[in-house]
């Protein structure tokens, strides 16, 4: 692997405190030296990538993905679902186990992260906490975990039963897995499709409640709670509705180890945004009220969120081209996290970028243990996205790299080119080829 | 680093796209999508064609085609959509759910574009899922007339019900302004959030003027149907909705579409049952509207609907003038957006 020298840009490593220029060299897979810009000293005959003008940053964490590898190859591969996540300034994704069949074993967790799969990103996987994600009989953690999954969770089908999730939390707590839920108590949401609220009845679709995603998160941090001692680590996945939030908000208080993550059409989309039928506003949990959506924006802006991350639940056309009812939920967003988290939360929201960009990699890195990533110092990996943060550009979804083209966000105004993404000192994504 | 949420910031945030349908303007998918000019219009054409010598008005559109396109069961709009395009000389054939590759697994996209290529130049559609008529248009670029979607609108069963309150209330025939319906309160009563007549009824008779109460049980009637559009309010007490109304417009319970809700029907009949005493005590002069199905004994009692303030055939009787005024326009009118 040719060492590669990042020259004249601006290294910006929040986790580091580090703000200014900087040249960087990436030697066999890892960030060889830093120095200031014309001064490193082992840079001979590494390939020299021109920074100048541009930002230099940890690569991209995105800790909530389907790559729908095995079993749904017509959607999305790993291939291709770490080719957009490259071109979107993705480094490392925790991959979501709803494959088909689910991840729930240690050879699956392995198959994933095989070189055979052709990832241009490192992948995580995540296991299903319970065998088949049926909520009843739980998983080996400790052999999951010696396979690299990185986290447990049923996602899609939310575990239900306390004395299940109780377990599950527990068990997952001996072995350092963070426990993630998909937060919607399924009982209260059967045929629904959309956020109930005045769209939800003025389209004639039935609505799942805020206290459907709300409930299940007391529900989850009571079991928490009663777990103190065991130090269970809950994430509640892309959190929706300000109820959640708060919840999240007061059990940080509490000291319990809670952290949650919202999804970009979370801050930036309303249940409005369905328009007439549109499937690609269609995801789970839904879009809310322009209330919660805002609650969003501020949990964003005042720190209770811990990571941004994109749901990515790529789609073939087809099974999007149905009636709104039947259509799966989801939506693509690794292309898209980057340029509308700086065209809204820093551009329009005055968040400061290394704010932004701590929620897009150091936070995300640090929620899950992801040793060495999320920080650009002497040893870490070589994971870094160089882009430009004044290019203004617009999002074309015909032009991604996934699979899948269901994104809500075709046409979009976006802040900040991806130049290059390097994954572990390979260069996995580079805007002129 | 957590701090306290303090008052509710504003945000400026992404602003909601315009829709863009319908792309046919012989669409007709939503109330909302017709002007108040467009609605007179069809008022008018419907009460011309009606009048018409019916062996000069079967040249209008004689060879044109029309399929009808149900996924659900349907007796007056099937038939009434039938027999208006016959009378206007329209072919019409007739795809039903459970005779067709429906069954087979074959999509609604699929279907219109197999319709589209045996040479249908408009679709009328009833589907069990709200916004199929959308999808539908989308996939076709063909003039679609929603005849029912899911929980969400039947447009022209609003335009035949207008039809009959302005017959009754507005005799002077005329065309419709945004005041025409001034001073009238209409009751809608019954299973509103399974219902696609009383959204579609709530979105166009206020736009004339109309005051639109919903009443029925939380269940049945849950609060944000007041936030469905200007003109609509919310009065549970059957009886105080009655007294205010000059029409009262009954539902029927849409067990099909409840879901696992229960209702305790006793309850339901003593609060909301339309009898011949509430009529003659609340409301001696309102006129009683149902889109049918009615069930006797339920929402209405019998002696109610075959009584002399009951326009519940009268209505069916209108469904054919609108409906043959509806496909006119979706075969004439010019400039789709292919």
């Amino acid at each position: 692997m040719k060492a590669i020298a990042i020259k004249g840009g601006h290294l910006m490593d929040p986790a580091a405190g580090v703000d200014e220029l900087k040249d960087i060299l990436l030697k066999d897979g890892r960030v060889a030296e830093i120095a200031a810009p014309g001064k490193l000293n082992g840079a001979a005959g590494a390939e020299v990538l021109n920074a100048k003008g541009l930002i230099v940053a940890p690569g991209l964490i995105d800790i909530h993905v389907h790559l729908r590898e095995p079993g749904q190859t017509h959607k999305e591969t790993i291939a291709t679902g770490t080719a957009a996540a490259a071109a979107g300034g993705f480094t490392a994704v925790a991959a979501m186990p709803n494959t088909i069949p689910v991840n729930d074993t240690a050879e699956i967790t392995r198959w994933m992260q095989a070189p055979e799969r052709g990832a241009s990103a490192r992948v995580f996987p995540i296991g299903a906490a319970t065998r088949g994600s049926k909520g009843e009989v739980i998983n080996d953690f400790a052999g999951l975990k010696a396979a690299g999954a990185v986290a447990v969770t049923d996602d899609g089908h939310p575990i239900l039963k306390d004395g299940i999730m109780r377990e599950v939390l527990a068990a997952a707590a001996r072995q350092g897995l963070t426990v993630i839920q998909h937060a919607e108590d399924t009982r209260m949401t059967q045929g629904c499709s959309m956020n109930l609220g005045p769209a939800s009845f003025r389209l004639g679709l039935r609505g799942m409640s805020n206290e459907s995603e709300s409930s299940l998160v007391e529900r989850d941090i009571r079991l928490v709670t009663e777990l103190k001692d065991s130090h269970a680590h809950l994430h509640v996945a892309h959190t929706s509705t300000a109820a959640a939030l708060a919840a999240v908000r007061q059990a940080r208080r509490n000291g319990l180890r809670v952290t949650c993550e919202v999804a970009p059409h979370h801050f930036l989309l309303t249940d409005e945004h369905v328009g007439l039928y549109n499937t690609h506003a269609k995801m789970n949990p839904p879009l809310r009220s322009a209330a919660d959506r805002d609650a969003m924006i501020q949990g964003i802006l005042d720190g209770v969120v811990d990571a941004i991350a994109t749901d990515h639940a790529p789609h073939a056309q087809h099974e999007k081209e149905v009636e709104f009812e039947f259509a799966p939920n989801g939506i693509t967003g690794l292309e898209t996290a980057l340029g509308l988290s700086l065209r809204w939360l820093h551009k329009q929201w005055k968040m400061p970028l290394g704010r932004v960009l701590s929620l897009l990699s150091a936070q995300p890195a640090a929620l899950l243990g992801f040793k060495g990533r999320g920080t650009l110092t002497v040893g870490s990996f070589a994971d870094v996205v160089v882009f430009d943060p004044k290019t203004e550009w617009t999002y074309r979804a015909t032009e991604s790299k996934s699979r899948a083209k269901n994104t809500p966000f075709d046409g979009w105004e976006m802040l900040g080119k991806v130049r290059w993404t390097i994954s572990e000192g390979r260069i996995a994504y580079s805007s002129l080829t | 680093m957590t701090v306290a949420t303090s008052a509710r910031r504003h945000f400026s945030t992404p602003p909601v796209p315009a829709s863009s349908f319908p792309y046919h303007p012989g669409s007709m998918l939503s109330v909302v999508d017709l002007s108040v000019e467009e609605v007179s219009r069809l008022l008018k054409r419907a009460a011309e064609l009606e009048n018409q010598n019916p062996l000069e008005r079967d040249h209008i559109l004689a060879k044109r085609r029309i399929a009808l396109l149900f996924y659900e069961s349907s007796t007056r709009t099937r038939t009434s959509f039938e027999l208006a395009a016959k009378a206007l000389g329209v072919d019409t054939t007739l795809v039903s759910s459970l005779s067709s590759s429906i069954e087979k697994g074959e999509s609604l996209k699929d279907t219109g574009l197999t319709l589209r290529a045996l040479g249908a130049e408009a679709i009328i559609l009833r589907h069990p899922s709200s916004g199929a008529a959308w999808l539908l248009e989308e996939s076709t670029r063909l003039p679609v007339i929603n005849a029912g979607d899911g929980m969400h609108e039947h447009p022209t069963q609003a335009l035949l019900d207008l039809r009959t309150l302005l017959k009754h209330l507005r005799p002077k025939p005329q065309g419709v302004k945004s005041n025409t319906l001034a001073g009238v309160t209409v009751t809608i009563a019954g299973d509103i959030l399974h219902s696609r007549v009383a959204r579609s009824n709530m979105l166009l008779l206020p736009r004339l003027g109309a005051r639109v109460l919903l009443c029925g049980p939380k269940q049945l009637l849950p609060e944000i149907a007041s936030h469905a559009g200007p003109g609509i309010e919310i009065e549970r007490d059957f009886e105080a909705a009655m007294k205010q109304s000059q029409a009262i417009m009954m539902l029927r319970i849409q067990a099909e579409r409840l879901a696992g809700l229960q209702i305790d029907l006793e309850e339901y009949k003593a609060a909301y049952q339309l009898t011949g005493q509430r009529l003659a005590a609340l409301a001696p002069t309102a006129l009683v509207m149902h889109p049918g199905p009615i069930i006797r004994g339920m929402e209405i009692t019998a002696g109610v609907a075959d009584g002399p303030q009951s326009a519940i055939l009268e209505q069916v009787t209108h469904g054919l003038a609108i409906r043959m005024a509806v496909m006119e326009r979706a075969l004439t009118a010019k400039g789709g957006r292919a």
